[in-house]
């Protein structure tokens, strides 16, 4: 698997993801089947901008004007990836 | 003052004992529930809101045969009203287009199959039931709606040389994972024992498959493969621990910290109908009868892994020595390890001494007590 354009390609979450507020634990989490990922950090807010009308360039920016103390620019591309790898967000 | 349990993230929700399978690995109890003792779906309603309330993000609709419950539906909308994700684990059996749309209209999220053999005929020899043909229907309906499919085969004698078969079959059907589950001795499973009991050089051959295949497919159809219990002297960390992870309740109402849990003795199970779910699980007996370490008796005490295997499963325990509080045997520091080991060295069983799991006509459970 060859890395998306961040320029082209808009992610959005794979129909089986669900995001949700885990109010008993109070984080984020994707449910899937037979697996709960426990979002941590800023993850949440990168997963919520995967919508499918945002290309992941234009994700990084809209964080880095939320969130300018945070090392957006280094940590997006690769989270982006890593739930195209695992099938989270397509 | 006690501290509060950390809440559970599963339910297991047997919804009907009712099958018209007849699996002789079935892991259900001897002794089946009738269908007129079944919760109603307001039931499972308010079980499902009390136990997104408690924690619970995700939920297995079992049997059984869920399909058999005409009200699914309505149960299903439950759970996915109080936010909790719905997997639905089925033998395929009565799942029609119309009735899969229906479902997903009230918010199923995914699907499990059952197969019992890669090829049809041996498949059904097994179910004791023509089933083959409807789970290969159900497989196509359920990736044309675009849900995600796991295949799940429960493996033993009469099965695990036909692992690589299965593989192929989960992949020709579209599934995202397949998994190979090992028969866990309990309720039918254990009356069975002799005739399930795998040969080690064939459990080798299917481990080597295994292998070969996750190499081969790299990730692209995820592969779990569940270890038997009486080969390897290791004692699998059941359900994650006791009233840890997750909860079963039955298709009674009986809540049990683990689906084989009912035959325990002194364990007192109490039915939903009758308790709030919050109390089940954070104070009531059964959940808190061998939950953390404190229960455990030696060597687990003074174990290095007794946070990480909580001492076993206390089912098998007791399934094997009589007493729930013992050692799993299937941990090679057990005491009873060795009488565990001679059982996988028994005369080959044949399938056709399998007792098929049956309502009324099966055998009834050797009492311990
Ligand atoms: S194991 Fe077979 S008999 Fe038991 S519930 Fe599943 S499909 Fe039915
Ligand atoms: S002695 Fe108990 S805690 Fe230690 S490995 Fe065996 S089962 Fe686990």
């Amino acid at each position: 698997m060859t890395a998306a354009d961040p320029d082209r390609w808009c992610p959005r979450t794979a129909p089986a993801v669900l995001l949700r507020h885990d109010r008993a634990r109070g984080s984020h989490v994707l449910l899937m089947p037979e697996r709960v990922v426990v979002l941590t950090g800023s993850a949440r807010h990168v997963v919520e901008l995967c919508d499918g009308t945002r290309t992941v360039t234009r994700i990084t920016e809209e964080l880095r004007a939320r969130f300018p103390e945070a090392p957006v620019d280094a940590e997006v591309g690769p989270f982006v990836e890593r739930m195209r790898k695992e099938g989270w967000i397509r | 003052m006690t501290i509060a349990p950390p809440p559970p993230w599963g339910l297991l929700a047997e919804l009907t004992h009712a099958c018209p399978l007849h699996c002789g690995y079935c892991s259900n109890p001897l002794e089946l529930t009738r269908r007129s003792r079944e919760l109603t779906a307001e039931h499972w309603v308010n079980v499902f809101r009390q136990a997104a309330e408690l924690g619970v993000l995700q939920t297995h609709l079992s049997g059984g045969e869920p399909l058999l419950r005409k009200d699914l539906e309505a149960i299903v909308t439950g759970a996915e009203e109080s936010g909790i994700y719905t997997q639905l684990v089925t033998s395929g059996s009565g799942l029609t287009a119309d009735r899969l749309r229906s479902l997903t209209g009230a918010g199923l999220r995914s699907v499990q199959l059952s197969v019992q053999h890669a090829d049809p005929a041996a498949s059904d020899r097994i179910a004791g039931s023509r089933a083959f043909a409807a789970k290969e229907i159900a497989a196509a309906l359920v990736t044309d709606a675009g849900l995600p499919l796991g295949v799940n085969a429960v493996l033993h004698r009469h099965n695990l040389d036909a692992v690589d078969g299965l593989v192929e079959l989960a992949l020709r059907w579209g599934a995202d994972r397949i998994e190979l589950a090992n028969t866990q001795f309990y309720g039918w499973g254990l009356l069975n024992r002799e005739a399930l009991m795998p040969g080690r050089d064939q459990l080798a051959r299917a481990v080597e498959s295994v292998n070969r295949w996750r190499d081969q497919l790299d990730g692209s159809l995820e592969i779990v493969w569940v270890a038997p219990d009486y080969f390897d002297g290791v004692a699998k960390p059941c359900m994650g621990g006791w009233g840890a992870v997750s909860l079963t309740v039955t298709p009674d109402g009986t809540a049990l910290p683990c689906p084989a849990a009912a035959t325990l003795p002194g364990l007192d199970p109490v039915n939903i109908k009758d308790h709030p779910l919050r109390w089940i699980w954070e104070e009531s007996k059964a959940f808190n009868l061998y939950r953390g370490t404190d229960w455990m008796p030696s060597p687990c005490r003074s174990c290095e892994r007794r946070d990480q295997d909580f001492g076993g499963c206390r089912c098998q325990a007791f399934a094997l020595t009589g007493d729930a509080t013992r050692t799993d045997p299937a941990c090679s520091l057990s005491p009873d390890h060795t009488a565990l080991t001679a059982l996988t060295h028994s005369a080959p069983g044949e399938l056709t001494d399998l007792v098929p799991r049956r309502p009324t006509t099966g055998p009834r459970p050797a009492s311990h007590a």
